[in-house]
């Protein structure tokens, strides 16, 4: 497909990011790009956490640097993750977004224009509504939403209003969103 | 449904219009900035002035030439915080000053300092190094809005306790509470930090070196650029050190993709500090 799958989760949202990542294909022909909220001090931990249960390699995303497919790729913390439209990413230091930076509505409306059609849009477990204006832009370019069940959520106000404002094409438990995504890649 | 390939089309063709406009009408060229930092800021602004289309914001503009400063503020002024990455500020402190405290006289250009927070900073902690009495901090921006902001130094009071911690952070020998007043909501800084700082306007895109400096800070402005424009600017920027000078860039910037990292050597890849070698 050469799209990419960006990802984006709250509080619970590292146990629900784990349990993803454990599912997706070694050999996803996707780029996978994350967008976790966390405080802004202190070292960036989690892309380290979440290279030991992934079969793909994670790393934190770099500014500069294309966004690679068969990669995760983790927003630092502390800035916004953008994509540009040649797929490389940048970052920004601009006012948070749903009191947050990095925010997942940032990473989402660049993230449609850079990919449109080839785009796949996934809101996890979070206290936040950030995430809803990105995945109903995602859809408005074309792209596929998905949203964990809020039941499957260890907090359901972020899938909720992401079902809200923009509606998704599937919503289910973490791993069935993951074998929707590993299909939908290979298509 | 509108075809979303036509809604992205008619959006760049009327963000390419709006920056032509701001270049040609008042000389503020945005063309080498990154393009989705600044599409967000310009949608941002478009709702700020609440103009229905992006096409309709340059209409404003272009007429009302009163706007432009306001306009110019939201489009490049980046967030800044005291003491942001207290890691950066400590090897400033640690490996920067000793050096430094060999000059007879000290110049430093903080470009890009938006609302002064990192001046401001920076100026504590060279008073506490007994070093700004014979500094000199250029602090410029694009921003006529954000310079005076900056000179003003009222921010609010809830930045304060924050700001302490990571003054502290930053191997801080006093109290951040000792370097203003707070009244109200807010909090003024001590007028003696800003009486070795001269505020001037000064644009990255297109103004020429600024002054010779032995220390050059230029944090999460970069991160703006597309790489030739990174490129012009840390050309300027290694132009304007002196030999063995210092330069700091944003912790998540880097110089790998720029044909200016030839004329630097890293002094501290964690504070992303530099220094300029000899010749080239």
């Amino acid at each position: 497909m050469g799209g990419a799958v960006v990802i984006g989760a709250s509080a619970g949202g590292p146990s629900a990011l784990q349990r993803l990542l454990a599912c997706l294909d070694g050999d996803l022909p996707a780029a996978v790009v994350v967008v976790n909220h966390v405080g802004s001090q202190g070292p960036d931990l989690l892309h380290e956490m979440l290279a030991q249960r992934s079969r793909l390699p994670v790393q934190l995303a770099q500014e500069r640097t294309p966004v690679s497919a068969g990669h995760v790729h983790v927003a630092p913390a502390g800035y916004h993750l953008l994509i540009e439209r040649d797929r490389h990413f940048s970052l920004s230091v601009d006012p948070k977004v749903c009191f947050s930076r990095p925010s997942i509505d940032v990473l989402f409306e660049t993230a449609a224009r850079a990919y449109q059609k080839s785009l796949i849009g996934v809101v996890f477990t979070g206290a936040s509504s950030d995430g809803a204006e990105g995945l109903a832009q995602i859809r408005q370019l074309g792209g596929l939403a998905l949203v964990q069940a809020p039941e499957d959520a260890e907090v359901a106000t972020m899938p909720r209003a992401a079902l809200e404002r923009a509606g998704a094409d599937l919503c289910g438990p973490i791993e069935e969103l993951a074998g929707f995504i590993n299909e939908a890649c290979r298509s | 449904m509108t075809d979303p390939n036509d809604l992205l089309a008619l959006e760049e063709l009327e963000l390419d219009l709006f920056v032509t406009a701001l270049d040609r009408r008042y000389g503020y060229d945005f063309s080498g900035y990154s393009r989705a930092s600044l599409t967000r800021r310009v949608r941002n602004l478009q709702t700020q002035f609440r103009a229905p289309t992006i096409s309709a914001l340059t209409d404003l503009l272009l007429h009302h030439p009163d706007r432009v400063a306001d306009a110019i503020s939201n489009l490049s002024v980046p967030v800044s915080e005291f003491f942001r990455d207290p890691h950066v500020f400590r090897a400033l402190k640690e490996k920067v000053f000793p050096i430094l405290s060999s000059y007879p006289a000290i110049n430093i250009w903080q470009a890009g300092c938006a609302h002064g927070q990192e001046v401001y900073s920076l100026a504590i902690l060279l008073m506490e190094a007994g070093l700004y009495e014979r500094a000199r901090i250029y602090a410029t921006d694009i921003s006529a809005d954000a310079l005076a902001r900056a000179r003003e130094g009222i921010f609010p009071l809830q930045d304060a306790r924050d700001a302490s911690r990571r003054y502290l952070d930053s191997g801080g020998a006093l109290s951040f509470s000792d370097y203003y007043h707070a009244r109200y909501d807010f909090l003024k800084l001590d007028e003696r930090l800003i009486s070795h700082v001269t505020f001037a306007e000064h644009n990255l895109v297109t103004d020429a070196v600024f002054c010779e400096a032995h220390l050059i800070l230029c944090r999460n402005v970069l991160i703006y650029f597309s790489n030739p424009l990174q490129d012009r600017v840390l050309g300027m920027f290694a132009d304007s050190l002196v030999r063995g000078g210092f330069l700091c860039i944003g912790t998540r910037e880097n110089l790998q993709f720029s044909a200016a990292r030839e004329k630097f050597q890293v002094l501290d890849l964690d504070a992303q500090l530099y220094r300029r070698k000899s010749g080239g």
